[in-house]
């Protein structure tokens, strides 16, 4: 069964283009846009991973990450953190709120299909993963 | 240890004059200038003179040395540059040899500092500007849309036709809200070329002069009262500075720095902890804690001052506060405490934005009788502390801004005037 992956982003050809190289790459992509309604999407989908914006309406990625991390069932659920904002401020929040890799935007297709599948592919078992993408 | 023969011998070699001409043209012998230029006799008086007027020197230069503020400007130089090449024991023979190379390093030091600070209140304000980091995160958008679309469609691996389609499609609508924004960006930042300097109050002078030692104060610490003289600042600066620093002196006293930061560590920083803990009052402990020296550990600690008609009279930044003196948002806690004098406020305050900026607040009022006599309506001043709070948003946290016309909450019952957007762009 192919492994899914919740992608949460608010730009609607972000959203094309991750999904559109995902789903080539044999994952099954669902996506969400809003921040506020996002963990009712997470608890719904059950993903295997979740790729996070981190601006996003309603709610931010960071509180989302947040709430993720605080809930059992979640907590461990690999998440990799997306961001306009390249700021060590911010990489060094997403580390402590328990994002597994954070990478700015703009980022290369490769770069984030290769942080996908060291996530959740079959070859490359969890855990295996660079912390910091564009350190 | 006075120096005044090694400074004597340090310009004698300087101008490449033998030691016996210098000590012939002053009328003693050549074994006697040796004596004074190791520091082995005493000189002064009219030898001195003729021995600065030999060398075409002002004889203070010669017996006091550098100045001493000078010499602490460009310490602080050195220490701000962070480079172990510079020779700072070096430091005062240098102001003393070359004073024209030493003012200028000391001036150009106050300058990056200047504009440091400048920089730091323009990034402030741009991050507080909600138009403004619309746009540039719709900049970021675009960009990285159009190179993970124009990448999938330079790849080598096929994309049938009706995803080409889509994706030219996409290319094109980023590109031209790309074009949109970048315009509107460059109008908002094309300032007159010939815009005037920014001219400081003489708080914003002083304010900017104490930001070079994060409102530290060696002297002041060390037991000195008096307050030395900086030449860049303006007279009713160096007033201000004079009574900041005679208040801190009282403080260190009250506090001293050797018992203060072990207790403020052990307290995380908490002023109420380090209040209670230490049996001073609240305002006081905030203040030290705003001056604390560079420490490994210690968030970046901001401080607020104001007067009971809401005047600010000290203001610290700490960054991604965006505060500024003029237009403060009323529901900053300060203003709360203001209301309520003798009465400590703590707050979570958030400042709008995606993510939003949130700030533990400390804050009170004390009244102050007036000197006049209690017939006389008091003084009262009001402190509060801010720090970064990088936790969850408390359940009671206040929603503050950076000012209406910056501020993006349209429904906020504490509007004085409508938000200025300065970008108007369609996203």
């Amino acid at each position: 069964m192919a492994r899914r992956v919740l992608l949460i982003e608010d730009e609607p050809n972000i959203i094309e283009a991750i999904s559109f190289i995902l789903s080539r790459d044999g994952f099954t992509v669902h996506t969400h846009e809003d921040g506020e309604t996002a963990m009712d999407k997470v608890r719904a989908q059950r993903p295997d991973m979740i790729i996070l914006d981190v601006m996003l309406p309603g709610k931010s990625g960071f509180d989302i990450l947040r709430d993720l991390r605080a809930e059992p069932a979640t907590a461990t659920l690999p998440v990799l953190m997306l961001t306009a904002r390249g700021q060590a401020k911010d990489r060094e929040l997403a580390t402590r709120l328990g994002a597994d890799v954070f990478m700015t935007k703009p980022f290369s297709n490769a770069e984030i299909c290769a942080q996908v599948r060291a996530l959740i592919g079959e070859d490359s078992p969890r855990g295996d993963v660079a912390r910091d993408a564009t350190a | 240890m006075d120096r005044t023969g090694s400074r004597i011998r340090a310009r004698r070699l300087d101008a490449k004059i033998a030691q016996r001409d210098l000590a012939q043209s002053v009328g003693i012998s050549a074994s006697y200038l040796n004596l004074i230029e190791h520091d082995r006799r005493r000189i002064g008086g009219k030898l001195l003179t003729q021995l600065a007027a030999a060398l075409g020197l002002d004889p203070a230069l010669l017996a006091e040395g550098a100045d001493a503020g000078l010499v602490g400007r460009m310490r602080a130089a050195a220490s701000a540059a962070d480079a172990e090449t510079v020779e700072a024991a070096q430091t005062a023979d240098l102001a003393a040899r070359y004073p024209g190379w030493a003012r200028l390093i000391a001036a150009q030091a106050d300058q990056i500092a200047a504009l440091q600070q400048r920089a730091q209140m323009l990034e402030d304000r741009i991050t507080h500007d909600p138009a403004l980091a619309t746009a540039l995160h719709g900049v970021i958008s675009a960009v990285t849309s159009i190179q993970s679309t124009a990448a999938i469609l330079t790849g080598d691996a096929k994309v049938d036709a009706d995803w080409q389609a889509r994706f030219h499609r996409n290319i094109f609508d980023d590109a031209t809200r790309l074009a949109q924004t970048s315009a509107a960006l460059i109008a908002y930042f094309d300032a007159p070329a010939n815009a005037a300097p920014v001219s400081l109050s003489p708080l914003e002078e002083m304010e900017q002069a104490l930001s070079q030692t994060g409102f530290y104060r060696p002297a002041q610490e060390r037991g000195g009262t008096a307050t030395a003289d900086d030449p860049q600042l303006s007279a009713g600066a160096a007033g201000l500075l004079a009574d900041y620093d005679a208040r801190y002196h009282a403080d260190a006293v009250a506090l001293p720095l050797a018992t203060f930061l072990p207790a403020a560590k052990a307290a995380s920083y908490d002023p109420l902890r380090v209040s209670a803990q230490m049996g001073r009052p609240l305002a006081q402990v905030m203040r030290r804690l705003a001056a604390l020296p560079a420490q490994d550990d210690a968030p970046p600690l901001g401080l607020l001052i104001c007067d009971a008609a809401g005047v600010v009279r000290l203001l610290k930044s700490v960054p991604g506060a965006g505060l500024s003196r003029a237009g403060l948002c009323p529901l900053w806690p300060i203003f709360t405490a203001l209301g309520q004098p003798g009465r400590a406020v703590a707050a979570q305050a958030v400042l709008p934005g995606t993510p939003d900026v949130r700030l533990t607040c400390h804050a009170i009022a004390d009244v102050i009788p007036h000197p006049d006599g209690p017939h006389m309506p008091p003084l009262i001043e009001a402190t509060m502390l801010l720090r970064s709070d990088d936790g969850p948003a408390a359940a009671a946290a206040v929603p503050v801004g950076a000012g209406c016309r910056l501020c993006p909450r349209t429904n906020c019952p504490a509007r004085r005037e409508p938000a200025s957007v300065s970008l108007a762009i369609t996203l």
